[in-house]
Parts: structure tokens; C-alpha cells; sequence
């Protein structure tokens, strides 16, 4: 195991509801709203850890894993998440694997709480959620196997490093490989344009159709679960980009920082500017981050000389 | 090779994809544009010399393939009052899947063949799953016309093979193959105008009276 | 000399187009045709000089073609003017489908497009140069559709369309065998060298192996599908059975061979560079592809265009056999291709007299051919004798010729296989020409003896005459041309 930091960790305790914020303020900005304030997310949060719950009487403990859960497996995955120039805290080979099963997990949890409850919305819900990530899944495998089998590189960190000086060698690959890990983090956040965090119609909604009977403490730890993915995921980009890895730690964390900040303005960007797409479109939206994945995957290595 | 060399030949791949996944005709017929654009540009920014003979036949491919076909083939879309969409036999999702399918055989093809020096090594496999892109979606569509601009297509891919192996024919050759592509796509285009006034639409699955 | 043969019908289609009347037009198309066979006539006694640097040039194989398909287009031209002259103005009664009716397309159109798909056919013959050949090969195609498309209704729209892409698509990837050709001849980025023959053949040695053999398989399935070689055949059936019968016959005598040609000359550079055996394996494996597709949709056929069509897929299949079993094989190859042009130009004429006597192409509607048209009726059956190669017609003999060719080289085991497939083609063209030729008329259709005009007869008549003569003796002048021919393919 190498020698990590936990600065990573941390900062993503802290400031991880502060992305959803920035997103939302940026939206605002685009619509010619004031919007919401950028702690938004921590009121919520604090709110309802405050309130107590309501359970449906179909429901069994079952229901409490998707929220407890999956947000102890989101919160593990950080472990394994570079920051820019930052290591990540944990690092051996083939972690990135343990990361995608640790993210599974905790949707695999989501996906049965949210069939615990009984109601056939939420199961239309959880269907869509898992046939996404089914599909998700394979494509941010196959970009990161992409990277893995040219530099040979084998753990996270040393892939992201791997990926940032691609852009100098070889650019369109490195291209093709960074829009599917973007296509895989909008899609995996549920942002737009699979999913739009704002609606609130139930036939329409894909991610947050499945949390709807949670309450209280427990919808809580959704909110937060939410925002340490939309930060594991925004790091993973980053990390990739050379734009954002400094090496020395206190100016590398404020550069990497920067880095998280324009991810989500540019996700808020993306979300001002694109309607959702059909249901039935978004497979090939899904299809295309995973074409662009392995044509990056052909550059690097079935044309090499 | 340069490196916006390469850019363009990934670019040349992409468009590619896009045919594959796309559902609307007037995208097609875009790509189709910008294809006929990007092989007017590959001779600027390959390495191997500006010659007359390259400037003409560049400017009679963009002039070609980038604005009298696809004028030709928007006009038709106007003309036959189709429905805008391509109609697949083989969906989009699966159409992706055949053109990774595809470009890894181009790309295992390309390294079978000795390797030519001074070319670039993403032209050859780009080239041909163009060809490969034209072949199965001539197959898998079923409108007359997205078969017309598939042959296109293909065409485009044979093209751009000539300019990857920095083969260029003599110019009363290449001069003669644009000629017949011309007469080829007027051919097809009274082909496409006829079917559309003798069955309503321009699909290819009613053209099935035929067979044994 | 080169430049007046391709020219010559080119200018005479633009005056077709622009005359007004028929009959001067349709006198241009048969003085077009007989000065085109008197100076193919003399370019086959003499070779002309070569233009363009020996770019369009008449070698003994394009000679050959070019006297075969000139003769052919001379013969078509006299029956195009009886048919012409037959066909009704306006609406016409469907022969296939009850109650439906179509047009012809205008005349100026069909006979303009018929000289220019003579010119770009003889433009084959004359190139050497292979990017040019490419053009002249597609330019047949575009040439041919409209021709294809005379009877304006929805299957020859069908099969026009089908024509259209399947040819286009496969001559589009002959344009990448030229490509590939041209990366063998200098695989190193060295000076280009120009993909004209006889350089290719000079330089044949130093070709490089692999892109010659993947430039090979390329034109194989480019030309291969304008020849009509299984498995691309599957345009050939609908053009040749939906044309009026003057184009198929065109198309089956003349345009397969042109494509044929094409094929040949590309494949001339693999055996120039050794690689005989790859080539000779690529034509047998084609060739018995199309006899054995040939053979299974004869047996079951009902349409007797289409059994001609298939018919011309069997020849096809017999002449690359004749090519892949190599040695006397070549020789015996192309005597077939001009055989075959012969008599099947005759069938495919003959073809077009039963269907205006009877208004059907269905062989069980048409019976007592023989009695009811008292000249096309012997003449059926005598074609049938010739396309089956019976004796004493030239078919015979040079199918005789290849299966003497394959015991020759010891390879018994396909020949059996093409003779077992020879046969079961001889069963389902028996069935249906039989049937049609004798049975009593029952009543549908033609019922009592019909007297021909002679323009519909004599040229067919002639081509079975011709057929017959080189059934009895090849006559020196063939003979000599054939023999220089197959001697440049070496092998």
C-alpha cells in the first residue's frame, strides 16, 4: 500500500454538499435566478438529522441499508480517490475495481430499500437505475482498463497520474478517454441529461424515484451519500486532468479544488444548457461514452508502432 | 504525422460512430458534410507535399462532398416528404456495438498488412471502418436514400484510403472517379425520386417482390 | 483508332438524346452499331497504337472482348429497332400482375443510354490504365440502369435499385484493390509506380506479397459482383429478368464479360507475381459457389428470365473454374466467355419474342412454343441444346475443354463436383425448356400459330449460327487471338 494522504477524505467530509451547491448556483445564474444559498445542502442535511422518520408498515430493516449502508460504502470508496496531485489515501493495484464494487454496492443496497418498500414506483425507479448502471459500469471499467493497458499502470492513483500526461502525447485519445468518464459522471450522479435532479414527477425521475418513502435521518444520509458521490466521481475527473495536479500539498489541494469547483459549474452548465433526453435515448448516450472509451482504448494501444 | 493529423483522422472515426447511433436523417446527411470537409482538409495537414494536383482535388472535394451532395440529398429529404428518421433493421445501440466490433477488426487488418513508412497508423484502420460503416449501413437501414448516402460513405472511406497510403491516382483518374460519383448520386437520386412516387415512401423493405 | 471506338458511341447517344423522331434515332443507333463492328473489325486484324502514354490500349484480351461485344451490341441494335417499333405507345398491360399497367420510358432516353453503355463498355476493353478501367467499370453500371428501368413499374424499379447499390458497392471496393495495388507496387513510400499493366506486370517481382493479396480478394468481390459470381450475384437475377429482353441480353453477352475482363487483368498481376495459386484458388472457390447457387435456384425455377439469369451465374461459375484450374484451363475459359455470349445473347432474344406472344414469364403459362411460333420455337430449343452444352455447339466443346483441363491437373475431385453440378443445371433447364417448347396450349395466352416478323428471328438466328460454327471448328483467326491471349495470362 502506498503512503496516502487522508486530506482527501476529509475535504470531501466537509465540503462535498458545498459541489451540489455551486451546481444549483450556477443554474440559477444561467435561468437569471438569485437561487438557493451555496450551504443549501448542509441545511437540508442538518434538518432532517433533526427530524424523526416516518416507515412504512410493508417495510422491514431491509430499508434502512440502502441509506446506512450504502453511505458507509460511498464514504470507503473515498479511500481510494486521487485528488488532483493529492494520492489517495489507499492505493493497490486493481483498487479502481474495489471502487466500482464499493459504489455497486451501495446502489445494489439503494436498489433493495427501495424495493423493500413495496411501491411499484419505486421499483420502476430502481429497474432504471440498475439498467444504467449496468450499463455505466462497463464503460468507466473499460476507459480506466483503457488507461491500464498502455501505461501499465494498475491502481487509481497511478492511472489518473498515467491519463494527465497523455494530453501531452497524445491527445485525442486522452480526449476520448476524459468525455467518458464525464458522460460516466453525469450518468452515475443522475445529473442531466439522463436524469434531472429538479423533477419532482415520479414517472419521470429515475434516481431519486428510489429514496422517496425515506424520511428524516435516513433521507438525510441520502442527501450526503449523493454529495460524496458527486465527489468521488468529480475527483476521479479532475484527477485526470493535467490542468488541475500540482504537486507541492498546499497549493496542489487549493489547485485541485479549483479543479472540483469547475467540474461542477461545468455540470451546472451542462444542465442549463441540455433538456433530458428520452428514456430510451440515454443507452446510447451511455453507448457513445463507451464507443468514445474504447477508440481512446484502440489509440493507445491497437495503433501504437 | 502530426499531431492534428491524427486529431483529424479520430475525428474521421467518430463521425462514424455518429452515423451508427444517430436517428435523424438530416444528422446523416451533416456528417456526410463534414466528412466530405474533413477529407478536403487531410492533404493540408498530412505531411506530404502541396502539390496542383492536391489543391484541385481538394477543393473538388469539399465543393463535391461537402456542399452539392448533401444540398442534393437535403433537397430530396424536402422533396420526398419522408419521415425524418433513418429506420433501422439493426438499432442504434447495436449499430454501436457492430462499429466497435468493426474497428477492431480494421485495426487488427491494418497491423496483419506491412505497415508503409511516412503514413500515419490511425489512417488505415480509419479509413477502411469507413468502408465498413458504409457496407453495414447499407445493410442495416432501410430507406433508399440513407443507402445512397451510405454508398457515399463508403466512397469516403475509399477516399480517404488513398489519401492514408499518400496514393494519389493522376488526376484525370481521380477527376473520373468524382465524375462517376457524381452520376452515380444523380443516378440514385431519379432512383430515390421514382420510388418515392411509386410507393408513397422510400423504404427498402417493400422492394422485396423479387426473390426465388 | 482507340479514341473513335469509344467516342464514336458517346456522341451518337447525346445526338440520340437531342434527335426528336424516332426513326432517325433509331437509325443512329444501327449505323452506330455496324460502323462500331467494322472498326472493331479492323482494330482486331491490326492492333491500333496506344494513347494516352499506353494507357488505352488494345492487348489481345481486350481485343477479344471488344470483337465479342461489338458483334453482340450489332446484333442487339437490329432486334432493339424490332422491339422498339413493337412496344406500344402509352399504358401497357402488365405481363405478371393482372389488372396493372405501366409505362415505357421515353425512347430517346432508352436508346441514348444504350449507345452510352456501349461506349463505356468498349472504354473497358481499352484500358489498361487500372484507375481508368475502375471508372469505365462503374460507368457501365450508371450507363445501364436507366436501361434496366424502360418498363416503368415497381419490380424493375426494384431491380434497377438493387443494380444500383449492390453493383456500386461492389466496384467501390475494386477502387480499394487499385489502392492496395498501388501500396504493393511501392510499399516503401518510393516513387509511385503507375498502375497501368503492363508497368504493374514489369515490376511484378518486387511486388510486395501481402497488400497483392489483400489488393486481390478486394477486386475478386469488386468485379467479382459486377461478373455476377456467387455469392454477390444476388443483383444479376432481378436486372436480367426485369430489363426488356434486348438489355438483358446486353447485360448477360456483354457486360459480364466486360466485369470479367476487369477481374482478369487485375488478377493477371497476381499471377505475374507468383502468387498463381492464391489467384487460381479465389476463381475456384467462386466459381463453384456460383454453379452450386446456380444449380439450386434452377431446379425450382418458374420464370424463364430468370432461369436465363441464372443460367448466365452458371456460366459465370464455369468460365472462373475454367480460370482457377489454370493452364489449357485459360484457353478453354475464354472460348466459353465468347460461347457463352453467344448463345445467351440468342436465349435472351428468343426470351423476348415468347414473352410478347404469350404477355407472361412464367414457364407454366407458356406451352407449345414450338408449334405456336413456328421460328422461335425451334430456335428455343436449339439455344436450350447450346446453353446446356450439347453438341455440336461451342459450348460443348470448350466446357469439354475445362473438364479435360481439370483431369489433366489431377484435381478429380472438383471436377466431379463441377460436372455432378453441370448436371443438376441440365435437369432444371430441361424441365422448364421442355415444358415450354412442346404440351399443348391450354388455351391461355397464345392458341393457334403466329407468323414472326424476321427482324425478331435473324438475330437470333444468326448468333445460333455462330454458336454452331465454333461448335464444329474454331476458326484461325479466334484461335490465334484466344492462344495470345491465354499466353499472356503466364501462370
Amino acid at each position: 500500500m502506498a503512503d496516502g494522504s487522508m486530506t482527501n477524505v476529509f475535504l470531501a467530509a466537509v465540503l462535498s454538499p458545498l459541489l451540489l451547491g455551486v451546481i444549483n448556483r450556477t443554474k440559477a445564474f444561467f435561468a437569471g435566478r438569485k437561487g438557493v444559498p451555496l450551504g443549501q445542502a448542509y441545511y437540508d442535511a442538518a434538518k432532517l438529522l433533526r427530524k424523526g422518520m416516518v416507515l412504512s408498515r410493508t417495510t422491514t430493516p431491509v430499508f434502512w441499508l440502502g441509506p446506512v449502508a450504502g453511505l458507509a460504502a460511498m464514504t470507503s470508496a473515498l479511500l481510494f480517490v486521487p485528488l488532483g496531485g493529492l494520492p489517495a489515501a489507499v492505493s493497490f493495484p486493481g483498487d479502481w475495481i474495489l471502487l466500482a464494487g464499493l459504489l455497486a454496492l451501495a446502489r445494489f443496497l439503494t436498489v433493495l430499500s427501495a424495493l423493500d418498500t413495496g411501491s411499484s414506483f419505486e421499483g420502476m425507479g430502481a429497474s432504471r437505475e440498475a439498467f444504467f448502471a449496468s450499463l455505466t459500469e462497463p464503460v468507466f471499467l473499460s476507459a480506466l482498463a483503457a488507461l491500464s493497458l498502455k501505461g501499465g499502470a494498475s491502481s487509481l492513483n497511478d492511472l489518473c497520474a498515467f491519463a494527465s500526461t497523455l494530453f501531452a502525447e497524445n491527445l485525442p485519445a486522452a480526449v476520448l478517454v476524459a468525455a467518458a468518464l464525464f458522460i460516466v459522471y453525469l450518468t452515475e450522479n443522475a445529473r442531466l441529461p439522463v436524469d434531472d435532479p429538479n423533477t419532482h414527477l415520479e414517472l419521470t425521475m429515475i434516481h431519486e424515484v428510489m429514496v422517496l418513502d425515506h424520511s428524516g435521518p435516513l433521507f438525510g444520509y441520502v442527501v450526503y451519500g449523493t454529495a460524496v458521490k458527486l465527489w468521488i466521481f468529480g475527483s476521479i475527473v479532475v484527477s485526470v486532468c493535467p490542468l488541475f495536479r500540482a504537486a507541492s500539498a498546499p497549493f496542489g489541494v487549493l489547485v485541485a479544488l479549483a479543479g472540483l469547483l469547475a467540474v461542477a459549474v461545468l455540470t451546472g452548465v451542462v444542465e442549463s444548457v441540455m433538456a433530458r433526453l428520452r428514456l430510451l435515448r440515454v443507452p446510447l448516450l451511455i453507448a457513445g461514452a463507451g464507443v468514445s472509451a474504447v477508440v481512446g482504448a484502440i489509440l493507445l494501444t491497437g495503433v501504437g508502432r | 504525422m502530426s499531431a492534428w493529423d491524427q486529431a483529424l483522422w479520430v475525428a474521421f472515426i467518430l463521425l462514424n460512430f455518429l452515423l451508427l447511433g444517430t436517428s435523424r436523417l438530416s444528422v446523416c446527411v451533416r456528417v456526410l458534410s463534414a466528412q466530405g470537409f474533413l477529407l478536403a482538409a487531410l492533404p493540408w495537414l498530412s505531411s506530404s507535399a502541396i502539390t496542383g494536383h492536391t489543391v484541385v482535388l481538394s477543393a473538388a472535394s469539399a465543393l463535391l462532398k461537402g456542399l452539392v451532395f448533401p444540398w442534393f440529398f437535403m433537397r430530396a429529404l424536402d422533396a420526398a416528404e419522408v419521415r425524418r428518421e433513418v429506420e433501422p433493421y439493426v438499432g442504434f445501440g447495436a449499430s454501436l456495438f457492430v462499429g466497435l466490433a468493426a474497428l477492431g477488426f480494421c485495426v487488427w487488418l491494418a497491423r496483419a498488412l506491412p505497415h508503409p513508412s511516412a503514413v500515419s497508423n490511425v489512417a488505415l484502420p480509419a479509413s477502411l471502418f469507413a468502408l465498413m460503416t458504409g457496407l453495414f449501413l447499407i445493410v442495416s437501414r432501410k430507406k433508399a436514400i440513407t443507402q445512397a448516402l451510405a454508398y457515399l460513405v463508403m466512397e469516403n472511406g475509399a477516399t480517404a484510403l488513398g489519401m492514408a497510403l499518400l496514393h494519389w491516382e493522376p488526376l484525370v483518374v481521380e477527376l473520373g472517379i468524382l465524375l462517376d460519383l457524381f452520376a452515380a448520386v444523380f443516378v440514385m437520386g431519379i432512383a430515390v425520386y421514382h420510388i418515392n412516387r411509386e410507393f408513397d415512401h422510400i423504404d427498402t423493405d417493400r422492394l422485396n417482390y423479387l426473390k426465388d | 483508332m482507340i479514341a473513335a471506338l469509344v467516342l464514336l458511341p458517346l456522341l451518337a447517344g447525346l445526338a440520340a438524346l437531342l434527335v426528336r423522331r424516332d426513326g432517325p434515332r433509331r437509325t443512329v443507333l444501327l449505323l452506330t452499331a455496324f460502323v462500331h463492328l467494322g472498326l472493331s473489325a479492323s482494330a482486331w486484324r491490326r492492333a491500333p497504337a496506344p494513347l494516352w502514354n499506353g494507357w488505352l490500349a488494345l492487348d489481345p484480351a481486350g481485343r477479344l472482348f471488344l470483337g465479342v461485344t461489338s458483334l453482340l451490341f450489332a446484333v442487339a441494335a437490329v432486334y432493339a429497332v424490332g422491339f422498339l417499333a413493337r412496344e406500344e405507345k402509352g399504358k401497357q398491360k402488365d405481363a405478371d400482375e393482372a389488372g396493372a399497367f405501366f409505362l415505357n420510358g421515353p425512347e430517346a432516353i432508352f436508346v441514348g443510354c444504350l449507345l452510352f453503355f456501349f461506349s463505356a463498355m468498349t472504354f473497358v476493353t481499352v484500358c489498361q490504365h487500372f484507375g481508368l478501367l475502375w471508372v469505365a467499370v462503374e460507368a457501365t453500371t450508371l450507363a445501364s440502369a436507366p436501361l434496366i428501368y424502360f418498363h416503368r413499374n415497381h419490380r424493375s424499379l426494384e431491380a434497377v435499385w438493387k443494380y444500383l447499390v449492390v453493383c456500386s458497392v461492389g466496384i467501390a471496393l475494386a477502387l480499394v484493390g487499385n489502392l492496395f495495388l498501388a501500396v504493393a507496387a511501392a510499399p516503401n513510400g518510393g516513387p509511385a509506380v503507375p498502375l497501368v499493366l503492363s508497368e504493374i506486370l514489369n515490376q511484378a517481382g518486387h511486388l510486395n506479397v501481402p497488400w497483392l493479396r489483400a489488393a486481390l480478394v478486394f477486386f475478386f468481390v469488386g468485379y467479382g459482383t459486377k461478373m455476377g459470381l456467387a455469392p454477390m450475384h444476388t443483383w444479376l437475377p432481378d436486372a436480367h429478368s426485369e430489363s426488356p429482353s434486348v438489355v438483358s441480353a446486353l447485360l448477360s453477352g456483354a457486360l459480364l464479360n466486360c466485369a470479367f475482363l476487369a477481374l482478369w487483368r487485375a488478377a493477371q498481376t497476381g499471377v505475374a507475381a507468383g502468387q498463381a495459386a492464391f489467384v487460381q484458388d479465389l476463381f475456384l472457390i467462386l466459381g463453384l459457389a456460383s454453379l452450386a447457387v446456380a444449380a439450386v435456384f434452377i431446379l425450382g425455377q418458374t420464370d424463364f428470365k430468370r432461369l436465363l439469369a441464372y443460367s448466365s451465374v452458371e456460366h459465370m461459375g464455369v468460365i472462373a473454374f475454367g480460370m482457377g484450374i489454370g493452364g489449357s484451363g485459360v484457353f478453354a475459359a475464354l472460348l466459353h466467355s465468347v460461347n457463352h455470349s453467344l448463345v445467351k445473347g440468342m436465349l435472351f432474344l428468343l426470351a423476348g419474342n415468347i414473352l410478347a406472344a404469350y404477355r407472361t414469364k412464367a414457364v407454366a403459362q407458356v406451352r407449345g412454343v414450338s408449334r405456336l411460333l413456328p421460328v422461335t420455337g425451334p430456335l428455343w430449343l436449339a439455344g436450350f441444346f447450346a446453353i446446356s452444352g450439347m453438341p455440336p455447339f461451342g459450348t460443348f466443346l470448350s466446357e469439354l475443354l475445362i473438364v479435360k483441363a481439370g483431369l489433366d491437373s489431377g484435381r478429380w475431385g472438383v471436377t466431379g463436383v463441377f460436372l455432378l453440378l453441370l448436371t443438376l443445371v441440365f435437369i432444371g433447364m430441361s424441365r422448364c425448356f421442355l415444358n415450354m417448347a412442346q404440351g399443348r396450349p391450354d388455351g391461355n395466352g397464345l392458341v393457334s400459330p403466329t407468323k414472326e416478323k424476321r427482324i425478331a428471328f435473324l438475330p437470333s438466328l444468326f448468333l445460333g449460327a455462330l454458336s454452331l460454327w465454333l461448335g464444329l471448328t474454331v476458326p484461325g483467326f479466334l484461335q490465334r487471338l484466344l492462344q495470345e491471349t491465354a499466353a499472356r495470362w503466364g501462370g
